[in-house]
């Protein structure tokens, strides 16, 4: 007896209990579904939280000056401006694991425009910063590599749509602030927001030099503001980290025991973190979904059980014109499989469906993992295999003589 | 040597089971040798080892002690499928419930012992037809198990035990469940494969029955009390109820 033909006496035999089938299939199908839908949620959620800290920047490290002191008052980080230009220049070259650092200086500001004006975030940086915050740039240029004090301004999204209306190109259209005129040479491309809600987009852009000649008065060899730094990889902000702590220190003359005049934020490490734990929550949803999966299997043991039993006369039959005890167990192998291994076909589109309702109402991306898909098919065949072996070899060891006399 | 030519051969065959700490001996090393293209009936009550003679003459069932020959093949000591095989080759059953596959038409009820050895789709459907048209049941092929009488249903099952072209049909109380006219063609049915030269076993407890065979074993508690030639009453319709079942 072949493949083929035991494939179709199982299904004759599964569809003479059309609805008792389908139940038992039922438990494979929930089974076999939440499995996939609960993966795909993780997984959105994972790439929703990695997507989050990719729009902050990549590898990214932040710099920030210490803290004052006044009277008992403590200022907090950035109070006191201990960041030096030399600092910045010294964390550029020196340091091995950093691919690019630049600074940001931040104060809030009017722009006037001809027509409109908008009052945003108004930030003093180098072009690298852009690298930084893997920030392109959707019309005209950023700032030139070469800093030369130019009275030029890179607009964010938000900024120009409020001056100059919504698909408007602003290159070329000069704006004041600080009553002194700039002219527009960039529109960055939308961003949307950060984790906390802030838009991106709410910002213009100035060379570093144009900032402290222009908008806010020098500090001389401090930077007013904090530096923003990439390390050469996702692996290396850690030892960036270590690296640029070292060198400050240094810079700074720092005896040991000294606390650290500077502060620095690894979002690398903190993205690391929240991926992880978002990991652990698929896992966890995953384990839960196998172990309804496993109680699918249970039901498939529990009515092939039945089914030996009621067809114990059939079986006896069988082996009385000449079944083999391996066919009679392939025979119920085969149904315990078809059973398994639909219910999980039905669970994949289902689940599949189901994790999409969900991206959808939450606004995740929608993630089915391919691999994911055969593992629980492949899964759901295992239960089949393993909760339909026993009333097989059950069936397959019945005495032909008592099974034919079975009433 | 004859044995090579006997159908069957059971030499000092016994079979005892163990109930517990009591040993029942169900068979009594008997010794039987059943030719070619003999129509015999083993006769008993129940207890007298006649389903036991009959489970280990159909490889059903291995005797305990001796030894069995069928067709020419030492069997009693092959495993369970291997017998499974020899049944299929060598063996045709039918039973007193029929046992047939519910919800599976008469076609394909008959094909099933050929899906065992494996013989392609078209063959079996062709030989499964031959097989109905033999016993009478042209017209009845599509039909379920259910929408038959007990005399076409025991039709079937006969079509079942022939398909395999078997040189020996093995017939359990054959009639049990049948009035006394379909008893009568069934085993007119019976008479026609003897005389077409295929080997005839039945087993029953009914003397009427027992008439129509050309040799009577009749057995009692393990072991065959006598073994008696005869010639077969003819099986008869009465012709009032021949037409009526035309």
């Amino acid at each position: 007896m072949n493949l083929l033909q035991t494939m179709r006496t199982a299904i004759r035999a599964l569809r003479r209990n059309k609805m008792r089938s389908f139940l038992t299939a039922l438990g494979i199908i929930i089974g076999v579904g939440a499995v996939i839908a609960m993966v795909a949620i993780g997984e959105g959620a994972k790439a929703q939280v990695v997507a989050t800290f990719a729009s902050m920047g990549s590898n990214l490290l932040m710099v920030l000056s210490g803290a004052t002191t006044a009277g008992g008052a403590r200022g907090g980080y950035g109070s006191l401006p201990t960041l030096t230009w030399g600092d910045l220049k010294a964390i550029q070259s020196e340091v091995s694991s950093v691919d690019v650092a630049a600074p940001q200086m931040r104060i809030s500001g009017q722009v006037i425009a001809e027509e409109q004006n908008w009052t945003t975030g108004i930030t003093g940086t180098s072009s690298d910063f852009f690298t930084i915050r893997n920030w392109p740039i959707a019309k005209g240029e950023l700032f030139p590599k070469e800093d030369t004090g130019a009275k030029v301004v890179v607009l964010g999204d938000t900024v120009s749509e409020q001056l100059f209306g919504a698909n408007v190109d602003p290159v070329g259209h000069v704006v004041r602030m600080n009553k002194v005129p700039f002219q527009v040479i960039g529109l960055l491309a939308k961003k949307g927001q950060s984790p906390t809600g802030q838009d991106y987009d709410d910002a213009v852009f100035v060379p570093v030099r144009t900032f402290l000649t222009k908008l806010q008065g020098s500090m001389e060899q401090f930077i007013p503001g904090i530096i923003m730094v990439s390390a050469v990889s996702a692996d290396a902000t850690t030892r960036a980290q270590r690296q640029i702590t070292t060198l400050l220190r240094s810079r700074h003359r720092l005896a040991d025991g000294v606390e650290n005049d500077f502060s620095i934020r690894n979002l690398a490490e903190m993205a690391a973190a929240m991926e992880a734990s978002t990991n652990a929550l698929t896992t966890l949803l995953a384990v839960i979904a196998m172990v309804s999966l496993l109680v699918g299997g249970i039901g498939i043991m529990n009515i092939m059980l039945v089914s030996v039993t009621e067809r114990t006369r059939e079986i006896g039959l069988r082996m009385a014109v000449g079944a083999k005890p391996t066919n009679i167990l392939s025979q119920f192998l085969v149904e315990a499989l078809t059973l398994s291994t639909a219910g999980g076909a039905v669970g994949v589109v289902l689940g599949i469906v189901g994790a999409g309702r969900l991206a959808a109402k939450m606004n995740w991306p929608l993630l089915v993992k391919p691999e994911i898909v055969l593992i629980a098919v492949g899964f759901s065949a295992l239960v089949g295999i393993g909760f339909g072996l026993y009333p097989a070899y059950k069936a397959s060891r019945l005495d032909p003589i008592e099974a034919l006399r079975y009433e | 040597m004859s044995a090579a030519q006997s159908l069957v051969l059971l030499q000092d065959v016994s079979k005892t089971y163990h109930m517990g700490d009591v040993e029942v001996h169900a068979l009594r090393k008997e010794s039987l040798v059943i030719e070619q293209g003999e129509f015999v009936a083993i006769m008993g009550a129940s207890g007298s080892g006649k389903s036991t003679m009959m489970n280990i003459i159909g490889c059903l069932d291995r005797p305990s002690t001796g030894e069995y020959h069928l067709a020419g093949r030492l069997v009693s000591r092959l495993s369970a499928a291997e017998l499974a095989q020899v049944r299929n080759e060598v063996i045709g059953f039918v039973f007193q419930n029929f046992n047939l596959l519910a919800r599976t038409n008469a076609l394909e009820n008959v094909e099933l012992p050929l899906t065992y050895a494996s013989t392609p789709a078209r063959e079996r459907r062709l030989r499964a037809t031959e097989a109905l048209q033999r016993v009478g049941l042209a017209d009845r092929m599509h039909h379920f198990s259910n929408q038959m009488s007990g005399g076409q249903m025991q039709r079937v099952a006969i079509a079942r035990a022939l398909v395999t072209k078997p040189r020996l049909i093995l017939a359990d109380e054959p009639t049990g469940n049948l009035d006394s006219r379909t008893s009568i063609e069934i085993m007119k049915l019976f008479q026609d494969l003897y005389r077409a030269g295929i080997t005839v076993v039945l087993v029953t407890h009914e003397p009427d029955i027992s008439q129509y065979a050309a040799r009577v074993l009749v057995m009692k508690d393990g072991r065959i009390q006598s073994d008696k030639r005869q010639a077969p009453r003819e099986a008869v319709l009465l012709p009032a109820e021949a037409e009526a079942d035309s």
